[in-house]
C-alpha cells in the first residue's frame, strides 16, 4: 500500500469514528453550516463538536501548516481528505472567508507574528472575517476605490464607504482596502486589517432581491487601526488583493456544482418524465455539469502543483457561475408552481425561489462575467488591446 | 493521481505532435481527396505508425503491444485530430483492440501481431440506420453448422471497403432495441457473400455499406458470448467513443488556435480585430468551453483506465461535451475567419467538416446527452 493510501485508510476511519452522524445529513438551513467567529451560535450540540475534533486535528485548513493551526498535509493528501468526506457525506466543520481568502493571503505576505496571532484563530472558527473591498463608485473598476487612511504615525485614521460587504453585521474583523496614497492609483492602497468593534465601523445590512441580507454597506467614521495591522507593504496592498482576488474566484467557481456530481435531473424524474423538452435541458445541464466537475478537479490539480496559468482562476469563475445559474433556472422550470412559494412550510420557506435568485449575484461577485472574459481574453488567450 | 499528463505521457505527445506535423497533415488530407484517393488514408503513415509501435498502444505487453492505456491513445487520437489526419488509429487500434480482447486466444493470435504490424484495418460494422443505435442490431445471424450464417446489411463502416477483418454486431436472440441476444463476430472481409460499396464523405473519408448474404463464419469468430455479445461491444464503444472524445478535442483545439492567430493578424477599421471586445468574449468563452470538454475527456479517459464503474457515464459525458464544444469551435472558427472562412483554400472549413463526421460517429451529442439521462434515471 502506498503511504497515500495508508493515509486514505486511516482518514476514513477517523472520519468514521469523529464525524457524528447528525453532520451526515444534507444541509438544509442556512445555520447549518457553521461560520464560526465570536456571536456564532451552533445550532447543535453535533455541529459544535465536529467543529472542535477537526479544529484540534488541523483538519479544518488541512493543507496549512500545523504551526498556524493547520494539519500540514500535501495537496494529494488533502485531495484524498475531501474525497473521504465527501464519500462519507460529511459537512464542511467551518465555511469561512478568513479560511479562503484571508489566510492564504496572510500565508504569502503576513508576518511570521501575524501569521501565528491570525491564522490559529481562523482555524478554529474564532474570528469571523468579511471583506472590505468595493466601494460605492469602485465595482468592477475596483482600483479607483476612495476610503482613506491619514497616516497619523503609529495608526491611520480610516473614512470612507463599503459596499456588498458580505456579512459585515455579523464579523468579528474585516480584511479591507484601503488608499494610503492619492498620488498614484495601483500603488496608493494598502491592505489594513481591524477589529469591527473599533469606534466608528458601521454596518448597515442591505435587502436584497432574494428577501436575505447577505450583504452591507459598512462605514467607516474616522476608524483608527494601529500600523502593525497592514499586510504586505505599505501602498502595495493592490497585489495582495489581487492574490487575493484568485482565491476569491476559485471559491465562487467551486460553487459551479453545490450539488457536485450528483445528478440534478435524477430529483425531478417525474416531472421530467411528462416534459420531454424540459428533460433534454436537464440532460445538457447534467453534460455540462459533469464536465465542470472534471475541469474544477483538473485547475486545483494544476493549480495546486505549479501547472495552471496564473489567470486561470477568472475562466473558473466564469464558467462555475454561469453553471450554476443554469442549474437553478433548471431547479425553477422542474419545481414548476411549487418553486414559486416564498413563504411556506411546506416549501422550506421559499429556499428555492430564494436561492435561485441568489445565483444571479454569483456572475457578478468577485467579478463579473464580463470582467473575468476580459481577463481571460487578454491574459491567457494574449489578445491585442488595453 | 493528479488530473493532467505523466511526464511520460508528456514525452510521448512530445513525439507523436512533431511526427504527425510533418507525416499526417492537412496537406496530406487535402492530396488525398484531390488525387481521389480510394483507400480513405495513407498506408504509409500506417505503416510508419506501426514502426512507432503506435497501433499496439492498447495491446497487452504479453501479446506484442505497449500495454498502454485510454489517456495514451487519446494523446495521439488528439493530434490526428488536430492535424485531420486520415488514419484507421481510432476504429482499428482502439475500438476494435478493446473488443478483440474478448476473443478467443486463436483471434487475438491471429489479429493483434497483424494490427500492431500495421498489416491489418479492422471494419466497425454496427449501424443499420442513419443515427447510432448499437442495440437496434437487426442483422440475423443463424446457427448453420459449426458456426454461424450472418445476413443483413450495416452502414457507416469507416475504411470497410479496404479493412481485412470486419467487427460485426448480429442478433442471435430477441428483438431489435434490446441488448440482449446481440452476438459480436469477427468476419474476414474477403467472405463469401460480404459486400463493400464506398462512399467519399464530407470529409474526405471513406465510408462503407456493407452487405451480408449469407456469409458463412465458424463458432470462434464469436467475440465473447453467443447472445451476450452487448460486454465487449461496450468495451468497443467505450474506447470508440471516448476516443472520438479525443480526437474531437484535437479538432476543436486545432481550430481554435487557427482562428485566435487569425483574430491576432486580421486587419480592420485600423486595427486588429482581436481587439475588439465583440470578439474577445467570445474568444473566452470558447476557450472555457474547450477547456472544459478537455478537462471531462481526460477524466473519463483515467476512469476507464482505473475500472472506475462509472466510467461508461462519463464517457458519455465527455463525448457529448467533446462534441458540443469542439462543433462551437468550428463553426466560431468560420465565422471569425469571415469570407475567408468560406473558402477552400483556408483549413478552417476543413476543421468544421471533420468536426461534423466526428460528431456522428459512435453517438452524437443528443445520443449521449439522453443515454446520461437515462443512466441517471430520468
Amino acid at each position: 500500500m502506498t503511504d497515500l493510501e495508508t493515509f486514505r485508510k486511516e482518514a476514513r476511519s477517523w472520519l468514521e469514528a469523529n464525524c457524528p452522524p447528525e453532520m451526515r445529513q444534507p444541509v438544509k438551513a442556512d445555520d447549518d453550516v457553521c461560520w464560526g467567529g465570536r456571536n456564532w451560535v451552533f445550532s447543535s450540540p453535533a455541529q459544535k463538536q465536529w467543529l472542535d475534533v477537526m479544529a484540534a486535528k488541523g483538519w479544518t485548513v488541512p493543507d496549512w501548516p500545523v504551526a498556524y493551526g493547520g494539519g500540514g498535509l500535501s495537496p494529494e493528501q488533502t485531495k484524498a481528505l475531501r474525497q473521504e468526506m465527501a464519500k462519507l457525506n460529511c459537512r464542511s466543520p467551518l465555511n469561512s472567508f478568513g479560511i479562503w481568502m484571508l489566510g492564504p493571503a496572510l500565508l504569502k505576505f503576513g508576518t511570521e507574528e501575524q501569521k501565528l496571532h491570525y491564522l490559529p484563530q481562523i482555524a478554529r472558527g474564532e474570528i469571523r472575517w468579511c471583506q472590505g473591498y468595493s466601494e460605492p463608485g469602485s465595482g468592477s473598476d475596483l482600483v479607483s476605490l476612495q476610503t482613506f487612511g491619514e497616516d497619523k504615525g503609529d495608526h491611520w485614521v480610516v473614512n470612507g464607504q463599503k459596499i456588498w460587504t458580505s456579512y459585515a453585521d455579523k464579523a468579528d474583523w474585516i480584511f479591507c482596502l484601503v488608499r494610503t496614497n492619492k498620488e498614484d492609483k495601483y500603488q496608493g492602497i494598502s491592505f489594513l486589517l481591524f477589529d469591527m468593534t473599533t469606534p466608528g465601523v458601521t454596518t448597515k445590512p442591505i435587502l436584497l432581491i432574494s428577501g436575505a441580507s447577505p450583504f452591507c454597506e459598512t462605514f467607516f467614521d474616522n476608524v483608527a487601526v494601529p500600523k502593525h495591522q497592514i499586510v504586505g507593504e505599505l501602498n502595495r496592498g493592490w497585489d495582495v488583493a489581487k492574490y487575493l482576488l484568485g482565491h476569491e474566484r476559485e471559491m465562487i467557481s467551486g460553487m459551479g456544482g453545490d450539488g457536485g456530481m450528483a445528478s440534478l435531473g435524477s430529483f425531478y424524474a417525474d416531472v421530467l418524465a411528462d416534459n420531454p423538452v424540459l428533460r433534454a435541458e436537464m440532460a445538457m445541464f447534467e453534460v455540462e455539469n459533469l464536465a465542470f466537475r472534471a475541469h474544477s478537479e483538473r485547475f486545483m490539480d494544476e493549480w495546486k502543483t505549479g501547472r495552471a496559468h496564473p489567470a486561470y482562476s477568472n475562466l473558473m469563475k466564469y464558467v462555475g457561475t454561469e453553471l450554476n445559474k443554469s442549474r437553478h433556472e433548471l431547479v425553477m422550470a422542474a419545481g414548476g408552481s411549487d418553486a414559486l412559494e416564498w413563504e411556506s412550510a411546506r416549501t422550506n420557506g421559499g429556499a428555492r425561489p430564494r436561492a435561485w435568485l441568489r445565483t444571479k449575484a454569483n456572475s457578478i461577485e468577485g467579478g463579473t462575467s464580463e470582467v473575468m472574459l476580459n481577463v481571460v481574453s487578454k491574459r491567457i488567450l494574449e489578445m491585442p488591446g488595453a | 493521481m493528479g488530473l493532467y499528463h505523466t511526464e511520460d505521457q508528456a514525452m510521448l505527445k512530445d513525439s507523436v505532435a512533431p511526427f504527425l506535423a510533418e507525416n499526417g497533415s492537412i496537406k496530406q488530407l487535402r492530396s488525398l481527396r484531390d488525387s481521389n484517393d480510394a483507400t480513405g488514408f495513407a498506408r504509409d503513415l500506417w505503416s510508419q505508425f506501426a514502426e512507432m509501435g503506435l497501433n499496439g498502444i492498447l495491446i497487452p505487453e504479453a501479446e506484442g503491444g505497449l500495454g498502454l492505456g485510454h489517456v495514451e491513445a487519446g494523446i495521439v487520437l488528439e493530434e490526428i485530430g488536430r492535424n485531420l489526419t486520415q488514419s484507421p488509429f481510432l476504429s482499428t487500434a482502439v475500438a476494435a483492440v478493446e473488443a478483440l480482447r474478448s476473443a478467443s486466444a486463436d483471434i487475438r493470435g491471429q489479429w493483434f501481431p497483424k494490427i500492431a504490424g500495421g498489416e491489418a484495418v479492422i471494419g466497425l460494422a454496427l449501424e443499420e440506420g442513419k443515427k447510432h443505435n448499437p442495440a437496434a442490431t437487426a442483422l440475423k445471424a443463424e446457427r448453420s453448422g459449426n458456426g454461424f450464417k450472418l445476413t443483413g446489411a450495416k452502414t457507416f463502416v469507416v475504411h470497410g471497403h479496404v479493412a481485412d477483418l470486419l467487427l460485426v454486431s448480429a442478433r442471435t436472440a430477441g428483438a431489435a432495441g434490446e441488448e440482449a441476444g446481440i452476438t459480436l463476430f469477427a468476419v474476414p472481409r474477403d467472405a463469401a457473400g460480404l459486400t463493400a460499396e464506398a462512399d467519399r464523405l464530407v470529409d474526405s473519408s471513406m465510408s462503407a455499406r456493407i452487405t451480408l448474404d449469407g456469409v458463412q463464419v465458424d463458432a470462434d469468430a464469436v467475440i465473447g458470448e453467443v447472445d451476450a455479445g452487448w460486454a465487449p461491444l461496450t468495451a468497443l464503444l467505450n474506447a470508440g467513443r471516448l476516443g472520438a472524445s479525443a480526437e474531437l478535442v484535437g479538432v476543436g483545439t486545432g481550430a481554435m488556435d487557427m482562428t485566435f492567430d487569425y483574430l491576432k493578424q486580421r486587419k480592420q477599421f485600423g486595427k486588429v480585430i482581436g481587439e475588439f471586445q465583440a470578439l474577445q468574449h467570445r474568444a473566452a468563452h470558447l476557450y472555457g468551453e474547450m477547456e472544459g470538454a478537455r478537462s471531462i475527456v481526460l477524466k473519463a479517459q483515467h476512469m476507464l483506465d482505473d475500472g472506475d464503474p462509472r466510467g461508461e457515464m462519463f464517457v458519455s459525458a465527455a463525448k457529448a461535451k467533446a462534441a458540443k464544444s469542439t462543433n462551437l469551435a468550428v463553426r466560431e472558427g468560420v465565422q471569425m475567419h469571415g469570407g475567408m472562412g468560406m473558402t477552400d483554400a483556408y483549413d478552417i472549413g476543413l476543421y468544421m467538416k471533420r468536426d461534423r463526421a466526428l460528431n456522428e460517429v459512435f453517438g452524437d451529442l443528443y445520443f449521449h446527452a439522453d443515454k446520461l439521462a437515462k443512466m441517471n434515471g430520468y
